[in-house]
């Protein structure tokens, strides 16, 4: 069983949950940048949460399976095709042999993702079928997919049943919008901006330029200054430069005061900028739905409140799996 | 007339790189394929390319300029 890629789109990859545990020598989490839409996708379609999808950005892929097989796309808003004819989105269909899904222009977010029911069979590496590109780790031969690729499919778990419920309801859907309001942890080098350095952090309008991938996003805006020091040994000259030091997965860094740079899942995992405040787990999906030009604005919350939103997302997480009828 | 719109966000360009004359020019008869411009994000070039073979009426963007998914970049006559 397997996908033959016709057209791969702009940059169509293998993703999971991501890969855990190699942080600290640099190799980054990778997986799903839209957490949420990618498992609801594996939901409807009888997956466990782990199994692997496809992400595509932007434009999507045109493929042929050569097999039955029952699949969902989930995510940023887009028409769906099905031999050119159309289908729903965040809801099971089901594709026969020779059948070609292909999609129209997107209308929103950023990522929307093909989940397949038996998952998309790619070796794990370091523990997770993820890719990370950059780094030609993971997925299908470490690299988002090309013309001609034959992406295996895996068995279904037992050939299980499906559930009854054929699509993930409204109230379950993410909203797509290009208005965003990020929630914050200040740190660990909030106190090198000066007073309305922070003050246009947290009160300014950001907006989301082009240069936005898995690696990470930049946003324009009305800058920041930092307070003035003497560069300490070892730091760049620059008042954004810090001794190098880890980043934290979502931290924000301003390299040179300008641009802030929302680190993602694919990003370096150290170096010489300092990371002003970092963004909530909870958020790091809404992030991930920005498309350039999305206007957006910075709230800061206690480590309290990121982690009872970090309990509250879990929480809907299971009541979204429960609601198709699937258990997470 | 026919609107070729961009698939994709990023940054419109005319040009193939700096220095090198624009894929194509007010006026220009076009045929089906035909690249008429190309849209950069993710540090990647996307080539627009015609669906439909006519003549280049206008421009709906500016060189340089960001587009969003579905915008209208180029207007032809078709015929």
């Amino acid at each position: 069983m397997a996908f033959r890629i016709k057209t791969p789109g702009l940059a169509t990859t293998v993703q999971d949950q991501g890969r855990f545990g190699h942080y600290n020598v640099g190799i980054p989490q990778s997986g799903s940048m839209d957490q949420y839409s990618a498992e609801l996708g594996n939901a409807l379609v009888g997956n466990s949460v782990q199994d692997a999808v496809l992400e595509c950005t932007y434009v999507g892929p045109a493929l042929i399976t050569d097999h039955h097989v029952v699949i969902a796309i989930t995510g940023a808003p887009v028409d769906i095709k099905v031999n050119g004819m159309p289908r729903p989105q965040w809801t099971r269909l089901r594709l026969n042999a020779g059948d070609e899904l292909s999609f129209g222009v997107i209308q929103g977010g950023t990522r929307y993702y093909i989940a397949v029911s038996g998952g998309i069979d790619v070796p794990e590496v370091l523990g997770s079928r993820s890719t990370y590109s950059l780094g030609v780790i993971g997925g299908f031969k470490g690299r988002k997919l090309e013309t001609g690729d034959e992406v295996a499919i895996g068995d279904p778990i037992n050939n299980r049943t499906l559930s009854a419920v054929e699509a993930v309801p409204e109230n379950f859907r993410p909203v797509f919008t290009k208005e965003q309001v990020v929630r914050i942890v200040l740190g660990l080098y909030d106190h090198r901006l000066s007073v309305e350095g922070l003050d246009n952090l947290l009160h300014g309008e950001w907006t989301v330029t082009p240069v936005a991938d898995r690696m990470g996003l930049r946003y324009s805006g009305p800058g920041v200054t930092w307070k003035d020091r003497e560069q300490p040994f070892g730091a760049g000259s620059d008042p954004s430069n810090i001794v190098d030091a880890g980043y934290a997965v979502g931290s924000i860094q301003i390299p040179g005061g300008t641009q802030p740079i929302i680190l993602h899942r694919d990003a370096v995992s150290g170096g010489g900028y300092a990371m002003v405040a970092t963004v909530i787990s909870a958020d790091m999906d809404l992030v991930a739905r920005a498309a350039p030009g999305t206007a957006t604005t910075f709230r800061a919350v206690s480590q309290h409140e990121a982690l009872s939103a970090r309990e509250e997302l879990s929480d809907r997480k299971n009541e979204a799996w429960a609601a198709v009828g699937a258990t997470r | 007339m026919a609107i070729i719109v961009s698939p994709l966000p990023g940054i419109f360009y005319r040009k193939p790189g700096p220095g090198k004359p624009p894929f194509a020019n007010e006026g220009d008869t076009i045929v089906i394929g035909q690249t008429v411009g190309i849209v950069e994000i993710m540090k990647q070039f996307t080539e627009i390319q015609s669906d439909v073979a006519g003549v280049l009426q206008s421009f709906e963007v500016d060189d340089g300029a960001m587009v969003n998914p579905g915008d209208a970049i180029i207007v032809i006559h078709e015929g």
